[in-house]
């Protein structure tokens, strides 16, 4: 190549707009006609708790001593109007996925890890088996728009009952699980026949709107003789409203989940382009409870993109009083483990990036309906690690709220907290680091 | 306050709250014993008569609101009047009566279980059944037996828009006109063993019509799954 031609040429550039995945989406979708369905959260990057930090202790706070002041860790749900509210050892909770999307071991696996440790898992869209309700101390039992499996005897079982209006991945969105993940127990358990696409309704069949959803909770009260705490499940839309109208509904918990939480199987285009992330939804459900003088009355548990005990951290001081997870918890028990790297590839995809959850060949034996590939998930030792990470987000937790000073972790306060970026601060409502400036106040 | 009348048990609830006419209802639930009860100005009162489990009978003297004999189990509940939205939703077994009208999404859910409407009900009746036999002596709304996924659903009288829309196997049979037909519902052949299953189910509801009066319809199985050429249908 003679010099000129070498410096007239530039190195060749991929249009930021069109990346490598756009590129390959178009055409996947002009090869097939139909869109891109996969399971989990939004994964393009979002403003998140990441983008804040805490301020630690100083002159004006104290911190306490990491290894000798107590630092309590307790959350009790539901003490609006249930007679039972249901006490936590950690404000960690697990939140729901059904026995459908994922298999009987995940399951107990996850039924084992959260009992462990003293806390709650959820059933999910395909109702409660005796297994999940045998390994779970602490069951929460959704109420869904499908009612699939749903009966009253079940719903006495519970310890709570989540009634879900929609979730962070899909606000607005219905469940949908295909048909090869439907095998004989799935199909009998949710009275479909075997082997067909199930898509759930996005409606509940029996009511609208808050004032409908007001009398559904007062006749659930009254079929399980006003025992149990009624959460409201919303994924982030409108969270400020959504909020309030829970707790005009009557609603002992609000669980609000923002765009990173999962799904089992959703278009893609629904998971990355519907709904607000997990940061501003927690400022608006505060916001809310509090112009309601109902912050601490009625409970919120927050979830969407919760992996570490920063985020568990950040999420309670902003106002939460719990957490949930549910992707966090499936790596912990094994998903996406790089011990099945070639299987992964095999499947035209890497550990870490594997979201076809619907098509049920999950190597690591969680998300799939296959007793060949559930077989491998031995659920005593993954319960063991959810538990083991259950307890080191708790450990986190504790220590980040010993340094500003806490001796119980739902003291933490907006105050300890500051934004390192202009869109964090906006949406979290704390002031930019290093100023007072809260962007959209004086 | 609860008066005894010749072995039945007169609930009133002008008189009681809510909480302790379905605590005095549920009073027998998991139980083997049976009872006798009589609610009185029920004044469209919600949740009434919900959450019940044994095999008692219960009379609702007037009209209810939302979700009269909600996930009925066992239970024998006559409401002599209307029924609001939701009434028998998820019902598990027993049966449930309505005397006059209902509302909306009768019978929503219902996993078994026998309900019967003597007058007409709204839309959505029979939304999502899952088991439940429904029969409806006058007619019956738009979007009927919306994902229906098993179970029978009888009308006598004419059915709105969109009848048994995505519906899965829940079998629907129509003695009068319906107006239009949903995706995926198709009318099929009503041979001797459906006049059959129709005329037990009549027969247990103690309504009077004859099997060979009636059409049948059900699912054409053609979205049960996602096909790109049937797009147009969802």
């Amino acid at each position: 190549m003679a010099d000129h031609d070498r410096i007239l040429r530039t190195t060749p550039r991929k249009a930021a707009t069109f990346d490598d995945h756009t590129l390959s989406e178009i055409r996947r979708a002009a090869a097939t006609g139909i869109y891109d369905i996969r399971g989990g959260g939004a994964k393009r990057r979002v403003p998140c708790f990441d983008d804040l930090v805490f301020l630690g202790a100083s002159m004006s706070r104290y911190p306490l001593e990491g290894y000798r002041e107590r630092c309590e860790t307790n959350v009790v749900l539901g003490t609006r109007f249930a007679k039972k509210p249901i006490e936590l050892d950690i404000p960690i909770t697990i939140a729901g996925m059904s026995f459908g999307s994922l298999s009987a071991q995940a399951k107990e696996a996850l039924g084992r890890g959260a009992t462990a440790m003293g806390t709650s898992t959820t059933t999910g869209d395909g109702g409660m088996t005796p297994e999940e309700r045998g390994h779970s101390e602490k069951l929460v039992y959704q109420l869904l728009p499908s009612r699939y499996g749903m009966n009253p005897d079940d719903l006495r079982k519970a310890d709570a009952i989540e009634v879900v209006v929609g979730q962070g991945a899909k606000p607005g969105g219905g469940g949908m699980l295909l048909g090869q993940k439907i095998s004989e127990r799935v199909a009998e358990m949710r009275t479909l026949p075997e082997g067909i696409d199930q898509r759930s309704a996005c409606r509940h069949p029996d009511w609208t709107g808050p004032d409908d959803l007001a009398i559904k909770i007062t006749e659930l009260r009254e079929i399980t003789a006003w025992e149990k705490p009624i959460y409201v499940k919303v994924g982030a839309a409108r969270p400020y409203y959504d909020t309030a109208l829970s707790v005009k509904a009557g609603a002992d918990v609000v669980v609000v989940d923002g765009m990173q939480g999962g799904t089992a199987a959703t278009q893609e285009v629904f998971i990355e382009h519907v709904g607000i992330p997990t940061l501003p939804a927690v400022r608006e459900a505060v916001r809310a409870l509090k112009e309601l003088d109902m912050h601490r009355k009625v409970q919120l548990i927050v979830s969407g993109g919760i992996r570490s005990g920063a985020d568990v951290a950040k999420a309670l001081a902003m106002g939460a009083d719990a957490v949930s997870i549910g992707t966090a918890a499936l790596v912990a028990i094994g998903d996406n483990d790089p011990l099945w790297e070639d299987e992964y590839q095999k499947l035209g995809t890497t550990a870490g990036a594997y979201d076809d959850w619907h098509e049920g060949n999950d190597p690591a034996g969680i998300t799939t309906q296959d007793p060949d590939l559930a077989a491998r998930l031995d659920p005593i030792a993954a319960g063991r690690r959810l538990a083991n990470y259950l307890g080191v987000l708790a450990l986190e937790l504790q220590t980040l709220a010993r340094a500003n000073g806490k001796s119980h972790v739902r003291n933490l306060e907006p105050e300890d907290l500051a934004a390192l970026t202009v869109e964090a601060a906006a949406m979290a409502g704390v002031p930019l680091a290093g100023t007072s400036w809260i962007p959209g106040t004086r | 306050m609860s008066k005894s009348m010749s072995n039945v048990d007169v609930v009133d609830l002008a008189e009681l709250e809510l909480r302790e006419v379905n605590a005095r209802l549920q009073q027998h639930n998991g139980s083997e014993q049976g009872g006798h009860f009589r609610v009185i100005n029920p004044n469209g009162a919600h949740a009434v008569a919900c959450g019940l489990n044994a095999a008692v009978i219960v009379e609702i003297d007037g009209h209810t609101g939302y979700y009269a004999a909600g996930m009925n189990q066992a239970a024998e509940v006559t409401i002599k009047g209307n029924a609001g939205p939701g009434v028998a939703e998820n019902m598990m077994s027993g049966t449930v009566r309505v005397t006059g009208d209902a509302s909306q999404y009768a019978g929503a859910s219902g996993h078994g279980g026998l309900l019967v409407i003597e007058g007409s009900a709204s839309s959505r009746c029979g939304i999502s059944m899952k088991g439940i036999d429904i029969v409806v002596k006058g007619n019956i709304g738009h979007m009927s037996a919306f994902m229906a996924q098993a179970g029978r659903l009888v009308v006598l009288g004419d059915v709105g828009a969109d009848f048994g829309d995505s519906l899965y196997e829940a079998r629907l049979f129509v003695r009068g006109s319906v107006k239009s037909l949903g995706a995926d519902c198709i009318e099929k052949d009503m041979q001797d063993e459906h006049r059959d299953e129709l005329a037990e189910i009549l027969a247990l509801a103690q309504v009077d019509a004859n099997p060979a009066d009636f059409k049948r319809y059900g699912s054409a199985r053609k979205l049960y799954n996602f096909n790109i050429d049937n797009v147009g249908a969802y």
